[in-house]
């Protein structure tokens, strides 16, 4: 079988709370946030993966742990098979041309004092691939395919006399100039007017296919996932609760968090049911997660006891759909 | 007849910048009876919150009504003055829930003093405990413990921010909320809770609403009909079934194919090519012209107006007017 492009075991950060001084010298114990505990995916060739949830589901760490631009506190990353956990920023080096990340702000992720041209060419200088004319040609081209025309007229503008659909693009062209093996998009179209978001995915999606590109999308838009990805693992408090092919966990989902989101969603048909609200409250604080199965305080199934106690492990129901939830825990095909 | 809660005529606002007037809403028509609400969709920068902000009369210094008429109950509220506006039509009659839950409270105040002086400057008899008992009943409509009030916004996660904003906004009884963006920012879950929360206040209080976003499922979810602004007019107004299933004007099409739903069969993601014209010097003829894939001659050089396609859907087309 062919390797995975990207894999992570037992990923988790946990970040420190800083706290006063005083709480300092009285409290007994150091305080974390446990923004990813212990998550496992792999991302295969030219596969698209989604990872979804709420706002504190620890997805953006996720993508950033990857890149190694936040240091990761146990786990493994491998990237084609290799470990690159604890590689040093030398031997990082080489492999950050093959691994690329397009941010979710296009007004802050783009250096304000350099041309269009100069952002996208910087990659290629930094890395030392190829300069002179055939650097000036791939950045053409590159703006050619992400649909920046003409590409004369595009070098010389700064990202100010940009609209926010066009600079996504840019960030995207930018990712995808030095042709990586694998893209990380966190949340590239959540602050770009809702009008264009299918218009940058597109692209994205043309360019990944394209260059037969790994694809990480970090979302919490259901509705643009079930579009673009192939895959999909839904996060709730740095913890995989459910993963599976995308038709799968959106047309046969099984966990209730799951369930509770897709019935959140709001769908432009108006003749199809309107949107139903099964949970209450907002995700808990990720500073004293609560024990067992971390959803237990909001979930509608709870089944008593189990649930508050004991933590469910991730397993596979069949056909490689992945839940963590004690109501199948009969289930498993494994 | 009868006469509409709302009545919108030929509203048309500038803003006057130094390079000359921008023609920010021009000719916008709409009506709102009781108890109903409507989306008003379109691209940012399309002028549907300077409809907003005309309607309450708080256009920020350099921007004015050069035309038409807002209607409220029959009296035209552009014949106001400033104090008139303030006792009887902003927060009374209309009020808004501006975007950004997040930001729109001041930080160095209580909610509930920040409420409390809302209530007061628009009802001055009331006294503060009155106020208080009032708030206490909104906090409990909107789902929030009213013990809360005594909290600072900061104190508050985003889902409650919002409730906060919408008892705000009813502190004075209005019969038209206006709400602008009221779920960006928010979570999916949190999202859906603010959305049927609105559903239902609206039934209780026969509110009528007016829902300002660019996310069209959001309306389809809450409204009752939808109006489509494109470059500072309304290209096409309808009850939401046939604006969905049978959009006629082609931006129309265009936002909803930009709107793939999550159980609608997977396919490729069309987007309009091009951008929203330059409001300064906007085209002649019909502003949607240039980015077109009917275009005809005579797009370039009339105006199309709003006509009635079906009962109860108007669009601004020349092809569908034809």
């Amino acid at each position: 079988m062919a390797e995975p492009v990207i894999k992570v075991e037992n990923l988790t950060k946990w970040f420190d709370v800083k706290l006063g001084f005083f709480k300092t010298l009285v409290s007994k114990q150091k305080l974390f946030v446990h923004a990813v505990d212990g998550i496992n995916f792999e991302i295969k060739k030219g596969e698209l993966l989604g990872l979804a949830g709420e706002s504190g589901s620890g997805k953006t760490t996720t993508g950033r742990v990857i890149m190694r631009l936040i240091e990761p506190t146990s786990g493994k990353i491998y990237f084609k098979g290799k470990d690159i956990t604890h590689l040093d920023e030398v031997r990082m080096k080489p492999l950050r041309r093959q691994m690329q990340i397009v941010f979710q702000d296009p007004y802050e992720s783009l250096n304000p004092r350099m041309t269009v041209g100069d952002i996208i060419s910087e990659p290629m200088k930094l890395q030392g691939t190829i300069d002179g004319k055939e650097l000036e040609n791939r950045v053409y081209t590159i703006l050619e395919e992400a649909k920046l025309i003409p590409p004369g007229e595009f070098i010389f503008r700064y990202p100010h006399e940009l609209s926010g659909g066009q600079r996504q693009r840019v960030a995207t062209a930018r990712a995808f100039v030095l042709n990586p093996e694998f893209i990380v998009a966190d949340e590239p179209v959540s602050m770009l007017d809702a009008s264009i978001r299918a218009e940058i995915l597109q692209l994205m999606l043309t360019l990944v296919k394209k260059y037969n590109t790994s694809f990480l999308y970090i979302t919490h838009d259901l509705a643009l996932a079930r579009h673009v990805c192939d895959n999909i693992a839904i996060m709730y408090l740095g913890e995989i609760v459910e993963k599976g092919t995308i038709d799968q966990v959106i047309f046969e989902s099984l966990h209730p968090y799951t369930k509770a989101l897709m019935k959140a969603v709001p769908d432009p048909d108006p003749t199809s049911k309107r949107i139903e609200v099964v949970i209450k409250g907002e995700i808990p604080s990720p500073v004293n997660p609560p024990s067992g199965c971390r959803f237990h305080t909001r979930c509608p199934s709870n089944i008593g006891d189990i649930c508050k106690k004991v933590k469910p492990p991730l397993i596979d129901v069949g056909k490689g759909h992945f839940v963590a939830c004690h109501l199948y825990s009969g289930k498993s095909k494994k | 007849m009868r006469m509409p809660l709302l009545d919108v005529q030929n509203l048309t606002t500038y803003y006057t910048i130094r390079r000359g007037n921008v023609k920010a809403v021009e000719d916008v028509s709409f009506f709102l009876e009781e108890g109903e609400a409507m989306g008003l969709a379109g691209e940012s920068g399309c002028g549907k919150t300077t409809v907003a902000l005309s309607l309450l009369g708080i256009l920020p210094a350099n921007g004015e009504i050069v035309h038409g008429k807002i209607l409220f109950k029959g009296r035209d509220i552009r014949q106001l003055s400033e104090g008139e506006l303030k006792k009887e039509i902003r927060w009374k009659a209309m009020s808004l829930i501006f975007q950004g839950a997040m930001n729109a409270m001041n930080p160095m105040y209580r909610v509930e003093d920040q409420i409390i002086e809302a209530i007061k400057v628009h009802e001055s008899k009331v006294t503060k405990k009155e106020a208080k008992e009032r708030i206490a009943k909104l906090f409990e409509m909107v789902g929030l413990e009213p013990e809360r009030a005594r909290n600072y916004p900061h104190e508050y996660s985003g889902g409650m921010r919002q409730r906060a904003m919408i008892a705000m906004a009813l502190a004075c009884n209005p019969a038209v909320l206006i709400a602008d963006e009221p779920g960006t920012a928010l979570d999916v879950i949190v999202q859906a809770q603010v959305l049927k929360l609105m559903n239902e206040l609206r039934k209780k209080l026969n509110l009528a609403m007016i829902m300002i976003t660019h996310d069209l499922s959001i309306i389809s979810e809450v409204c009752d009909k939808l109006a489509i602004m494109y470059a500072g007019r309304l290209v096409e107004v309808g009850d939401i079934f046939s604006m969905f299933k049978n959009p006629l004007h082609p931006y129309t099409q265009g936002l909803i194919a930009a709107f793939p739903g999550i159980y609608a069969p997977k396919q490729e993601m069309k987007a309009l090519p091009g951008s929203p014209p330059n409001l300064l010097n906007p085209p002649k003829g019909c502003r949607f012209a240039p980015r077109c894939p009917y275009v005809m001659d005579i797009c370039k050089k009339k105006t199309p107006q709003l006509k009635e396609a079906s009962k109860s859907h108007l669009v601004a087309c020349h092809l569908a007017n034809k």
